[in-house]
């Protein structure tokens, strides 16, 4: 059985047919593109996760990394397929080209990460973090920390972390108590024990740096307080030669239910002196320069959790088609031949429920990556500005909603699959560990929620919302001219207004009734605004679809373009209707939660 | 050292072809194409003869329409130094490829010219013989071994009984074997630097080739769909149904 990655097909169709990738080659900063030059970055993607990452796949998460008191062993498949990612540029698709990068646009540079994410999502793990990590030092470091870290870092000899989380910090950075003193020579030095921390340590690279957030000493209580500081595994002499080894200690490893190949590290700092720090930017600010980074974070979440929800889909698609069991209900006798299980209804219900939910997550997180990049190389003020309020109020929903459907969609390839879904001769319950990991970090479902409800919708009189809507509206408009879509659009339109209502009840009763009571089911608000955000992006494919279908194409395009308008159509009859019911218990104040008591449990 | 390269644009190898609802042709439209495998080994072979220091110089030559601008940028971008596209309309057949290639080398006057065996679409198996008929240089086919030395180069040939190795003067002809080597894939910086790289177009009568046709396809259709198989209860069944039905035995 040969299944794909990720559909070929597809991210055309996402690339140059939903959004308009060659569009971007308008913008000085992608002239030199084309669709040739954005298709050979993906094809040496595709290259590389079939040759490096999916043969490797099955023994990195069956070998988890081990720790013996002073190093950490993990399979040797895994330094080469970072090699591979390193060498062959695709680290840095997105970097200006005086760094080795290809100065892709967000759109393509993503695509790329989706490939290698689909095919070895931990492996991968290890260069998104980086990437991350040497954003936020480029963005808010001072020009010799941009030279001494970031250079290294983009180049691969050195790794990044990102270390936030404490064992009573998690979802409250507030809380956190890791500190730090300013020492004589203008550095700190930082004191503390992080746990959590991906690829905190390991020998892939000749070094580590950390971004640790602390408190320097005397510093305000709360989130007012959080400093963000440089903490290096190895010093590194001014003339950029590695020095001694800093007071950065692994305390162990975490042995987790996916993600496996990706250390996950408790890491404990100055355990003598203090660890040498440098901060970054000014004092106090830290958790803005963080949130700075944790923006792009939250987006490629999104990605990865709707990666392993595009390979999981095709991987069961592969197997359905291929696989005789059972007849149909109006097959007579026993002598009959067994069918396909493509053939039972409720097994092309599973795969029309993978596709809705992988591919308008996929579409959505794409969105996402086109708004960035508006931010920063829009035609004009008007334009960046617009994708920075949309994209500032989306991120909630494309951080969660792809974390929340991906590992569904992974749950239903594992049932198309039956028992052998649920072995791992398969890869489909690994994708389903793998992703179930996605909810949780960079601000769990439930903090999510809250920053949705209580921050970005009610910010700036609800600008961002505002934005949405207009941006819903063209859509309506332009499905109105299509036939087969109008039912959609007036669907879409109905829900839209729902929310609307539902939104203005319950900001109306965040000021006059308990906060903690009209929050209670924030997580069925976002459930509710990320449906119809999913829905508005699947009418978007489908005016496409059905415009294209409209020319009379070949036959193989007839049906990719009849597939989606399915997915359509199943999002809006089986996914959709159930918002009602969420926006019932929203606007009534539902306090079956909220009264529930704990003795009652 | 000059090494001359061919390379085909034909449909990746990723994707399931069909044929055309009237069974006139294979369906391209819209369809994800790239550089022939073996061409891609072909290509792999000489940037490591050039990287080892024994060719000077790569050039990649495609024949076709403007579209396989692409794949020769694919081989810029794998490390060959400059392209050469003969542009020509709709399919060609081998034997034109071949005199059009002919062309080219007396033009380039390579000492060596590395194609693939065979392409993945036509899978005809023809154009590196051909060419070696017309320019009259040695050829070495279905080559899994690739050694200059001096004015000769040696080819180790995967034939059907093994290996054999066949000794060549130079100028030669070589044509890859799946197993010569593994093709590297372009780095995304090397994509970008592609593009800087020499293009030359021709046309067949700037290389003094008449196109013409001496082949027409007729149908193209679907293999039959595999049937079920079913269970043989024991040996005597299958060993009758060998004899009787398969008729194999
Ligand atoms: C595999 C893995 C990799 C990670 N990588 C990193 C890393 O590289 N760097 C790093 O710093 N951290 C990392 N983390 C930590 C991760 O960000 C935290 O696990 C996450 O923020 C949740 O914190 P917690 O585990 O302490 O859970 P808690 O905060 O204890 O949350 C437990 C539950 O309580 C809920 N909850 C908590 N507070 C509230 C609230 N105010 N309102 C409503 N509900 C609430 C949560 O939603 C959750 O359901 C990683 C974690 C894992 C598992
Ligand atoms: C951990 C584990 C323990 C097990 N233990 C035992 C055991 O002790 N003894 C034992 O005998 N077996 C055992 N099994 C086997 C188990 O009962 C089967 O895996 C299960 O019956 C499904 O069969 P299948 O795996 O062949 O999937 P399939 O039958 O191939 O099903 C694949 C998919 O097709 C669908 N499908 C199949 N037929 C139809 C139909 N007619 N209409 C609609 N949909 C259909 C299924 O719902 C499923 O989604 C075990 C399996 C596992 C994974």
């Amino acid at each position: 059985m040969a299944a794909s990655i990720l559909s070929e097909r597809d991210i055309e169709f996402m690339l140059y047919e939903l959004f308009d990738a060659e569009n971007m080659t308008l913008r000085e900063r992608y002239s030199d593109h084309s669709r040739e030059t954005m298709n050979a970055a993906l094809t040496t993607a595709r290259a590389v996760a079939e040759k490096y990452f999916v043969p490797i796949r099955q023994k990195v998460d069956t070998h988890q990394p081990t720790f013996d008191g002073e190093k950490v062993h993990m399979v040797p498949e895994i330094k080469a397929a970072v090699d591979a990612v390193i060498d062959s540029g695709l680290a840095a698709g997105a970097a200006d080209y005086e760094l080795g990068g290809m100065q892709l646009p967000s759109i393509v540079a993503d695509t790329v990460t989706v490939y290698l994410t689909a095919a070895g999502s931990s492996t991968m793990g290890y260069t998104t973090l980086t990437n991350a990590n040497a954003n936020l030092i480029e963005a808010h470091g001072t020009a010799e920390q941009i030279e001494r870290w970031v250079e290294p870092l983009r180049s691969g000899r050195f790794a990044g972390t990102m270390a936030m989380t404490e064992p009573g910090a998690g979802s409250s950075l507030a809380d956190l108590t890791t500190s730090a003193r300013k020492a004589e020579d203008g550095s700190y030095r930082i004191t503390g024990n992080k746990i959590f921390i991906s690829g905190g340590d390991h020998d892939l690279n000749e070094n580590i740096v950390h971004l640790v957030l602390a408190r320097i000493k005397g510093a305000p209580a709360g989130v007012k307080g959080i400093s963000l500081f440089i903490v290096p595994k190895f010093l590194v002499n001014s003339d950029g030669s590695m020095g001694e080894r800093n007071e950065v200690s692994l305390a162990g490893l975490f042995h987790k239910m996916g993600g496996r190949g990706h250390t996950s590290t408790a890491l404990n700092f100055g355990e003598n002196e203090g660890a040498i720090g440098y901060l970054v930017g000014e004092e106090n600010e830290g958790l803005r320069y963080m949130f700075h980074m944790m923006n792009e974070a939250r987006i490629m979440v999104g990605h990865s959790a709707a990666a392993l929800a595009l390979t999981g889909y095709q991987y069961s698609l592969a197997y359905a088609r291929e696989r005789p069991q059972g007849r149909l209900p109006s097959a007579k006798g026993a002598g009959s031949s067994p069918v396909n299980i493509i053939q039972h209804p409720d097994v092309r219900r599973m795969l029309l429920a993978q596709k809705a939910y992988s591919e308008g997550a996929f579409a959505l997180c794409l969105l996402g990556s086109q708004l960035m990049d508006d931010t920063r190389t829009g035609e004009s003020e008007e334009l960046r500005l617009r994708a920075d309020t949309l994209l500032d109020f989306l991120t909630p929903v494309i951080k969660s909603w792809p974390s929340e459907y991906g590992p569904r969609a992974n749950s239903l390839a594992i049932q198309v699959m039956g028992g052998h879904g649920y072995i791992n001769e398969h890869p489909v319950e690994m994708f389903y560990r793998d992703n179930r990991l996605n909810p949780i970090h960079e601000g769990t479902y439930g903090i999510q929620s809250l920053d949705l409800l209580a921050r970005k919708v009610p910010m700036n009189g609800m600008a961002g919302y505002r934005v949405f809507v207009s941006e819903v509206e063209k859509t309506l408009e332009e499905a109105s001219f299509q036939p087969e879509l109008k039912d959609y659009a007036v669907e879409l339109e109905l829900a839209v207004a729902s929310l609307t209502d539902t939104t203005n009840q319950l900001l109306h009763a965040m000021e006059h009734e308990p906060i903690d009571l009209v929050l209670s089911n924030s997580v069925k608000y976002l459930e509710f605004f990320g449906n119809v955000v999913v829905a508005w992006i699947w009418l978007r494919q489908g005016i496409v679809a059905a415009r294209a279908l409209a020319d009379d194409p070949h036959e193989a395009d007839r049906d990719f373009y009849r597939g989606k308008l399915q997915a359509l159509r199943y999002f809006f009859r089986f996914e959709l209707p159930e918002t009602e019911a969420w926006a019932k218990l929203l606007v009534n104040l539902d306090s079956t939660s909220f009264d529930m008591q704990e003795s009652w449990f | 050292m000059k090494v001359l390269v061919a390379v085909k644009r034909v449909v990746d190898y990723n994707v399931k072809v069909r044929a055309k609802g009237d069974g006139s042709d294979v369906d391209l439209n819209n369809v994800k194409m790239a550089i022939n495998p073996f061409c891609e080994i072909a290509v792999e072979e000489a940037v490591r003869l050039k990287e080892a220091g024994v060719a000077t110089e790569v050039i990649a030559v495609s024949v076709g329409e403007k579209a396989c601008q692409e794949q020769i940028r694919t081989a810029l971008a794998l490390g060959a130094d400059r392209g050469i596209q003969v542009e020509t309309e709709g399919s060609v057949e081998p034997l034109v490829v071949a005199k059009l290639l002919k062309g080219v080398v007396e033009k380039e006057q390579p000492q060596l010219v590395i194609l693939g065996k065979q392409s993945i679409d036509g899978d005809n198996n023809q154009t590196g013989q051909m060419l070696g008929a017309l320019t009259n240089m040695a050829q070495g086919t279905f080559a899994s071994e690739v050694k200059i030395d001096g004015e000769t180069v040696n080819v180790t040939r995967e034939v059907d009984g093994g290996l054999q190795t066949v000794q060549l003067k130079l100028p030669a002809i070589v044509t890859t074997d799946l197993r010569l080597n593994e093709p590297r894939y372009a780095s995304l910086p090397n994509i970008m630097k592609a593009k800087k790289k020499q293009l030359d177009v021709y046309s067949p009568a700037d290389l003094g080739v008449e196109v013409k046709s001496h082949l027409s396809q007729l149908k193209v259709e679907p293999p039959a769909e595999r049937q079920a198989g079913i269970k043989v209860e024991d040996v005597d069944q299958l060993v009758d149904k060998l004899k009787n039905e398969a008729k194999v035995i």
